[in-house]
């Protein structure tokens, strides 16, 4: 166990560097919202496994039941995953609407036309 | 009865008017609901203000659970200014904001645009009321996704991908903040500022608090465009709807560095934030880059409302440069020119938005000669370039005042020379300005006639708000010197 | 495994139907680490929703993309290992997974364990949380949903009816087995989404859960019979004013609270005695969530679907 004791917390970097990096890495606005998604999970994975009690059971009252997990991190993190898929939305919408205005979502396209007839 | 729930009542009556204002169908009706409640919102931060002053901090459990256990919202002198600077700026601004925006935005999204108004100032207000460190994050969410919505309702296509590039930066910030909230979390066990600044000092020399701390601070450099993490913002002010920007330029990135006030002092303290962990050290070099290189960037651009957005990244630079001072006297100058710079830069934008509402752009090149035309609009922009200048009657005065005071404190001359130096380069950005509008010949002012009232009297009373506190400084100083106590430690 | 895959991929189809799975496999993740209410919300959101959001905006976008020049690889990965090792080194101190001698453990939250049963007076320790102790940034949290669906509504939306003409996608009505079987699943769709809803006080699930369930119901009612006939049977006005409506009962919850003398979003004052207070006032948030939530997710449906280019 204890070798293993931050295994849980190396998986969160790892993916947490995956979506950091396709979101700064690609230029296609549809992959970086995707990238976001991954970055923002990591997160979520990071929360819920410092809840964890070894030992512990879901956070609902069972008569006898002592050893329960924390129960706050999972509510955190519920109103995180809320606010992702807002910005998901919100992303999105606006990509689709980069889209039927500049007919491409690649962010080079967009900034060489937006270069090409600038103030 | 009323009273005691004010704190609540800051950011409830704006949020419960967002839902509100869908509804109605009425253009006129979706803005006089929300300047209605936005004045609103200014009298209670007054309210709130006056009592601070009076009695102290005040404190309010949500929910009847006291904290840590529940979240609470705890007012001091700190945040009842920058709950002043917040509605007040949108009180003023949604003045203007009828003219402008019935020119700009297309009429069957007028209740959305006011309720994404009304939904940013919930976040902004809930942001800087709250003592919980998660309600942070929940209210900044709030206050970024109206902001990427209201940047991009401009018919404009580059106001899309500018809201596109300002969401996928502010969410990378805002995942930064949560990753800092939860390290704290685990070594502390509580989300309560105060209760976590009580709780830091035994796990304060662990690597996961120094990385959490880096992680606050990125995440929030971010929101406050902090050079050099503020790309995102010149061309989301510049594609901008005009009383958009005059919104955020007075509101979003003084709340991002009130909360990393907040952060460094009240939640870390400056033993830990400066001593230890020497932020001070980095923040001092990179405001001065950022203060002088962004300024010589303002002075090379091409539209107005580009180069004043360079200009209000510059103007964060003094911010920072005031933190890094680690001095009371550092503190006051941040936290007044969080105040100043708020009625500058809305004054300066609400003039573009006069022009932007004449000629349809802030474009130099079209401006030749405008001065000839719209003698008012161009008059007010020289009063408040004056005052983003620092001449001394005008709130900019106050500020650099301050700022040169705590660099000759500290015995650092050449950092007063800095402040004084960089004003120059202050002068040579609004003189671009100037000189084109006023020197440059016009053909003729057949077409354009000086803006409307409903224009520039807003624009004017933000300006008088420049000179007023210009001259008679002992409110803004006399609060903020008792705030860069407070966040120091010093008082009692 | 499946996020390397992500960031492999040029097709973006695949990328997001990786997405998809990846989701899945972290709400797996959720319920071995007992947060079932966060693995539910997961498996709803981020395998349901979000992908289905990412297909919608595929098709009306395009799921080509382009080879990434090496220049952006190069300040990527340094970006990204800066970020990654400061990670790792803030790892070192961190406690043991799952060691319960922890702050997050020992500290705030044993409250909540040993208290919740005789404060708020139901079983499941989240909810009384998420509703109650916690119960502003939950209001937080159905604001920022209302945000996104005023957002993509204001982008993409056009909401009077009559505008639009012929709705493209009539829909898949023509396949006699599919019609039945939506007919068939619909009802007990809609079911589970109230038993999740009134259910959350005792099992996981919730307002939230709920709503995004009882969405799910009348979009796969629209894919199968075409947006026409969803619409008529609920018009976009009508969840215009339920979407306002759900924010405007929970943040009303906390308005009556103040006006019988508690403060904002105290329910102890809502009944009698605080336990029945609690109750009434979690079971009426949770309806302004699952309310506001349902709405906005088919508001978010009916902006994609509908959309079809440039409506500034």
């Amino acid at each position: 166990m204890e070798a293993l004791g931050h295994f849980n917390y190396w998986m969160v970097v790892l993916l947490m560097m995956i979506g950091l990096y396709v979101v700064i890495a690609s230029g296609n606005l549809i992959k970086k919202i995707v990238g976001l998604n991954l970055f923002q999970t990591s997160v979520f994975i990071l929360y819920i496994s410092m809840g964890k009690r070894a030992g512990g059971t879901a956070p609902i009252l069972v008569e006898g039941v002592v050893n329960y997990s924390n129960p706050l991190p999972h509510v955190l993190i519920l109103t995180a995953i809320v606010v992702g898929v807002a910005t998901t939305a919100v992303g999105l919408a606006l990509a689709v609407r980069i889209y039927s205005a500049y007919g491409s979502i690649e962010e080079a396209d967009i900034a060489e036309q937006d270069q090409s007839n600038s103030d | 009865m009323i009273s005691e729930h004010l704190p609540v009542l800051q950011v409830v009556v704006p949020l419960l008017a967002g839902p509100v204002c869908l509804l109605l169908r009425r253009p006129s009706a979706n803005w006089a609901l929300a300047a209605s409640v936005s004045w609103i919102t200014l009298a209670i931060a007054v309210a709130l203000l006056v009592e601070v002053r009076r009695a102290g901090p005040i404190i309010y459990q949500l929910g009847g659970w006291a904290a840590p256990w529940g979240i609470e919202y705890r007012i001091d002198h700190v945040n009842a200014f920058v709950l002043l600077i917040v509605s007040g700026v949108s009180a003023v601004v949604l003045l203007f904001a009828r003219a402008s925006v019935q020119r700009e935005i297309n009429n069957r999204r007028i209740n959305i645009f006011y309720t994404g108004w009304l939904l940013c100032l919930t976040g902004l207000l809930g942001m800087t009321a709250t003592g919980d460190a998660f309600n942070v994050f929940v209210f900044l969410e709030i206050s970024s996704l109206a902001t990427y919505l209201l940047i991009s309702l401009h018919p404009d296509r580059r106001a899309l991908s500018a809201a596109f590039h300002y969401l996928v930066l502010g969410t990378i910030g805002a995942t930064f903040i949560l990753i800092g909230i939860a390290l704290l979390y685990m070594m502390t066990g509580t989300l309560n500022i105060v209760d976590l600044a009580a709780h830091l000092p035994p796990v304060a020399q662990t690597r996961t608090v120094a990385v959490a701390f880096s992680f606050l601070v990125i995440g929030i450099g971010i929101k406050a465009a902090a050079f050099p993490l503020h790309m995102w913002l010149p061309n989301a002010y510049a594609y901008a709807p005009s009383a958009v920007t005059a919104l955020l330029a007075g509101t979003a990135t003084k709340v991002a560095v009130y909360l990393l006030l907040r952060f460094l002092f009240s939640l870390f303290g400056p033993g830990l934030s400066f001593e230890q962990y020497l932020l001070d050290k980095i923040l001092l070099p990179l405001a001065a880059v950022g203060i002088i290189s962004m300024s010589v960037a303002a002075i090379y651009q091409t539209t107005a409302k580009k180069l004043l957005a360079y200009s209000s990244v510059a103007q964060i630079g003094y911010m920072l440069l005031g933190i890094s001072l680690a001095s009371v006297t550092g503190l006051t100058a941040t936290v007044l020119h969080l105040f100043n710079h708020a009625l500058i830069k809305s004054a300066l934008f609400m003039a573009m938005g006069c022009v932007v509402y004449r000629i349809g752009t802030t474009q130099l090149a079209s401006m030749a000669g405008l001065a000839r035309c719209m003698p008012w609009t161009m008059a007010a922009f020289v009063a408040g370039g004056l005052s983003l200048i620092g001449v001394p009657l005008t709130v900019g005065f106050i500020s650099k005042w301050y700022l040169i005071l705590a660099a000759l404190e500290r015995g650092w001359m050449w950092l007063a020379a800095l402040v004084v130096i960089t004003s120059l380069l202050a002068v040579a950005y609004v003189w671009r300005v100037v000189e084109v509008a006023y020197f440059r010949h016009r053909e003729s002012c057949a077409e354009v006639a000086e803006a409307p009232l409903s224009l520039l009297v807003p624009t004017w009373l933000m300006i008088a708000a420049n000179y007023y506190f210009g001259v008679d400084a002992s409110l803004t100083t006399g609060v903020a010197g008792r705030a860069a106590e407070l966040l120091f430690g010093a008082a009692p | 495994m499946t996020g390397l895959a992500i960031a492999g991929l040029n097709k973006l189809f695949s990328a997001v139907m990786l997405f998809g799975i990846y989701s899945l496999l972290s709400a797996a993740l959720f319920v071995a680490l007992d947060a079932v209410d966060v693995a539910f919300t997961e498996a709803a959101v981020g395998a349901g929703i979000s992908t289905i959001l990412m297909l919608g905006a595929l098709a009306l976008t395009t799921s080509r993309q382009r080879q990434i020049s090496w220049h952006r690889h190069g300040s990527a990965i340094a970006a990204v290992s800066v970020t990654g090792a400061v990670l790792l080194y803030g790892t070192a101190d961190m406690p043991m997974f799952g060691d319960p001698l922890v702050p997050a453990l020992t500290y705030v939250v044993p409250r909540y364990l040993e208290q919740s049963g005789s404060e708020i007076g139901i079983p499941n320790i989240v909810t009384s949380v998420l509703a109650s102790y916690r119960g502003y940034d939950t209001l937080g949290e159905v604001t920022v949903i209302f945000t996104a669906a005023v957002a993509v509504a204001g982008r993409l939306g056009r909401y009077r009816a009559g505008e639009d003409g012929p709705v493209p996608g009539a829909g898949m009505a023509h396949h006699l087995i599919l019609r039945v079987v939506t007919k068939l699943l619909l009802p007990m769709i809609l079911l589970f989404a109230l038993y999740v809803q009134f259910h959350g006080d005792y099992g996981p699930g919730g307002g939230f859960q709920a709503g995004v369930i009882f969405a799910a119901g009348f979009i796969l009612y629209g894919l199968v019979f075409g947006l026409e006939s969803v619409r008529k049977v609920v018009p976009p006005s009508v969840i215009r004013i339920l979407c306002a409506s759900g924010l405007l009962l929970y943040a009303g919850v906390g308005v009556v609270s103040l006006l019988l003398g508690g403060s904002f979003l105290d329910y102890d004052v809502l009944a009698e005695d605080p336990v029945s207070g609690q109750h009434l006032g979690i079971f009426l948030v949770e309806l302004g969530v699952g309310i506001t939530v349902a709405a906005a997710m088919i508001s978010l449906f009916y902006a994609y679907a509908a959309y079809k280019g440039d409506t500034a």
